[in-house]
């Protein structure tokens, strides 16, 4: 059965390992809102042949699963000439997909907002750059919170593929002591208390947001 | 007095669908004039022509002769020379009252912070709404959430006022506190444009009655005259449609 | 590039059949989620029952665990607890189904309680009674919000079962491997175009569904 000597011993090795997964998961969740926002702007105001270039991009990584896109990435570009680290990988590959998720998501956040609003706003005289700054966005951004912490964990979830390319993350860790000692029991419960260690936390902080702007939305 | 709003021989279609039909007339400075008529008449389109939301096919809307439709899109002060307020009052959602109000002369206008603030305060009291000041538009009710909407309007001082059926969505008992600032725009001899379906509102307000079918003018006359000895077969038919009879 | 490798022998056809194992997986799992997930869904959707607390914690154990956890804790984790010998596949299955009916349950549940109570009072109105209010009424609505939805769990699902991989499933990756490894010396460079076939392949499998899926949802839009 389980044993607490063992846990104990593990516990270092973990925990190195879950701050690597949380670095990486976090930078490349960064990296997928950045891409988002700026993909998302570029669909609503349909600008001519980057929204094309967006859209595909958008439909492939959201109908391809991350382990194949890390492996194009890992092991499929360097035969093209183009190598990164299995860590740049892991920000690369996470942001990409990400990216995609939060195209979506804040592109029909920007849409919620009524074309009466717009009207509205222009026959208040604004032009288009206020109408965008001071109407549109902040309403966009408060409709899609609850939404972007729902890929955020999503994607927070997606980071178990990382050890696919053998990057040292949380699953690395527990197949390879696994593999070497047999301590199953053990191994895969720390696993699953560091994933919830990860992914708990952004959980509440999410109902907690979402809670709120519903009573934001539907009077106090 | 002289006109200061003109439209002459207005067309606007959607694709093949006729909506406004060679559309000429002024408004004087001044002057409060309702445009009634049947759904789908063309009335509300009328006024968003008026306002700029709509592209019109052929003719010409000016504004104290400067050309307001078709306009250069860029020329965005002359927007604010007509103010509009809409059905649903579209009250920005993430701002108080007070901010909605102020939004425009402080970031369009450019206007001073404090100058605006006292102005909108002024603006606000007129109509009953200094306690809510700092509310969000979701813990208004529709009155004051219209109220607020005109008050938004009017703070850039437009040169016309355009109304567009401002109490259709609005509970029966709310509609009275929005038609009663209305009223007192129009004693201050603010040049409007009103499109209502109240009819013992329009008699009250108007200075000239038009009204519109099937996307043209059919009568140009005074309340009195409009709504006591309409001259038309479709007015007559129009103005029945309000009255009931008991059945027997 | 590498694309001359897939051109060689049977290498094409051994990599569709390894999206077929992953397809074949997906299958199944979807039909057992959308089965059992319904009646879940059902049965979780009279709040405050002991069933929508078990289906709470259901889901919220598949919220936050990877899949890939799942997939290591049933795999690696019963056999050695529980003394199963839980085969790759049916491990695989297992967690795609547990995985796939809480998420299937939370759909079910969402429609039916997103129908407006003034639906069921009407109904009662008109002389309806509860099986024809259900039948008549709440389920052609309920219908409508559900297929596009579960269609999309099927993408998901596809994506998902990507990685059964990782306990030693020969699918399409893993093939995309061997064959990589077996021409190391005549085309040291076949990684790219293996990986990026395998890449389109699951785009091609993906793409039409949530096609499907989006086309179905904008035409049942009110």
């Amino acid at each position: 059965m389980m044993d607490a000597s063992i846990i104990r011993s593990y516990l270092p090795i973990f925990a190195q390992a879950f701050t690597l997964t949380v670095i990486i998961g976090w930078i490349g969740i960064v990296l997928s809102i950045l891409i988002g926002m700026l993909s998302a702007f570029v669909l609503y105001f349909k600008l001519p042949v980057l929204a094309t270039v967006v859209r595909c991009y958008v439909e492939l990584f959201r109908n391809t699963p991350l382990l194949v896109q890390l492996f194009f990435l890992y092991y499929g570009l360097p035969s093209a000439g183009v190598r990164m680290s299995a860590q740049v990988c892991g920000v690369v590959g996470l942001g990409l997909l990400g990216g995609s998720y939060m195209t979506e998501t804040l592109r029909s956040g920007l849409e919620t907002v009524p074309l009466s609003q717009k009207e509205s706003a222009y026959s208040l005289g604004f032009s288009k750059a206020q109408l965008f700054v001071d109407i549109i966005l902040p309403q966009a951004v408060s409709v899609s919170v609850p939404a972007v912490t729902a890929n955020i964990i999503f994607l927070l979830k997606e980071t178990s593929v990382f050890s696919a390319i053998s990057l040292m993350d949380l699953m690395f860790t527990a197949k390879d002591l696994i593999g070497l000692y047999y301590n199953t029991t053990e191994s895969l419960i720390l696993l699953v208390l560091f994933y919830i260690c990860m992914i708990l936390p952004v959980s509440f902080v999410g109902n907690w947001i979402e809670k709120r702007s519903r009573r934001n939305i539907y009077g106090d | 007095m002289e006109d200061i709003l003109k439209i002459e021989h207005l067309y606007k279609h959607f694709g093949d669908i006729s909506v406004l039909e060679d559309i000429h007339f002024s408004v004087k400075k001044g002057e409060t004039v309702v445009l009634i008529g049947p759904s789908g008449c063309g009335k509300s389109t009328l006024l968003r022509c008026i306002n700029g939301l709509e592209d019109i096919q052929d003719g010409r809307i000016t504004l104290e002769g400067c050309a307001i439709n078709p306009v250069d899109k860029k020329d965005l002060k002359i927007r604010q020379q007509i103010g509009m307020v809409f059905q649903n009052y579209d009250l920005f959602p993430h701002k108080t009252v007070l901010e909605n109000v102020m939004l425009a002369p402080v970031k369009v206008q450019k206007r001073n912070r404090s100058e605006v603030e006292q102005e909108a305060g002024e603006l606000l009291e007129r109509v009953g709404l200094t306690s809510k000041k700092d509310c969000y538009p979701r813990q208004l009710s529709g009155g004051q959430k219209q109220r607020a909407a005109i008050v938004r309007t009017l703070i850039l001082q437009p040169k016309v006022l355009l109304f567009d059926e401002v109490t259709a969505a609005l509970d029966p008992e709310m509609v009275r506190e929005v038609l009663d600032v209305m009223l007192d725009l129009s004693a201050q001899k603010r040049t409007m444009l009103i499109v209502t379906h109240e009819m013992a509102f329009a008699r009250a307000v108007a200075d000239r009655v038009l009204f519109l079918d099937e996307g043209s003018i059919v009568e140009d006359s005074t309340p009195g005259e409009f709504f006591a000895n309409p001259v038309t077969e479709r007015a007559r038919r129009f103005l029945k449609t309000f009255e009931f009879e008991k059945q027997r | 590039m590498g694309f001359e490798v897939l051109l060689k022998g049977k290498n094409m056809i051994r990599l569709l059949m390894g999206l077929g194992v992953a397809l074949k997986l997906s299958i199944l799992s979807v039909v057992i989620s959308i089965l059992a997930g319904l009646v879940t869904g059902m049965l979780a959707s009279f709040k405050k029952s002991v069933f929508y607390i078990v289906f709470r914690v259901h889901l919220e154990i598949v919220r936050i665990m990877p899949q890939l956890v799942l997939l290591f804790i049933v795999y690696f984790g019963f056999s050695k607890a529980a003394g199963w010998n839980l085969t790759a596949e049916a491990a695989a299955i297992l967690v795609f189904s547990f995985w796939g009916t809480a998420e299937m349950a939370d759909l079910v549940r969402s429609a039916l309680v997103s129908i407006p109570a003034s639906q069921y009072e009407s109904s009662r109105s008109l002389g309806f009674n509860s099986l024809q209010t259900y039948l008549y009424v709440i389920l052609p609505q309920v219908g409508r919000r559900l297929v596009p939805l579960s269609i999309n769990l099927i993408t998901r699902m596809i994506k998902t079962t990507s990685l059964v991989m990782m306990i030693g499933i020969v699918e399409v990756l893993k093939t995309g491997q061997q064959i990589i490894e077996a021409n190391r010396y005549q085309s040291p460079n076949a990684a790219f175009g293996v990986f990026a076939v395998i890449f389109l392949l699951y785009f091609a499998a993906c793409y039409p569904v949530s096609r499907l899926s989006k086309y179905l949802e904008k035409k049942w839009e009110n």
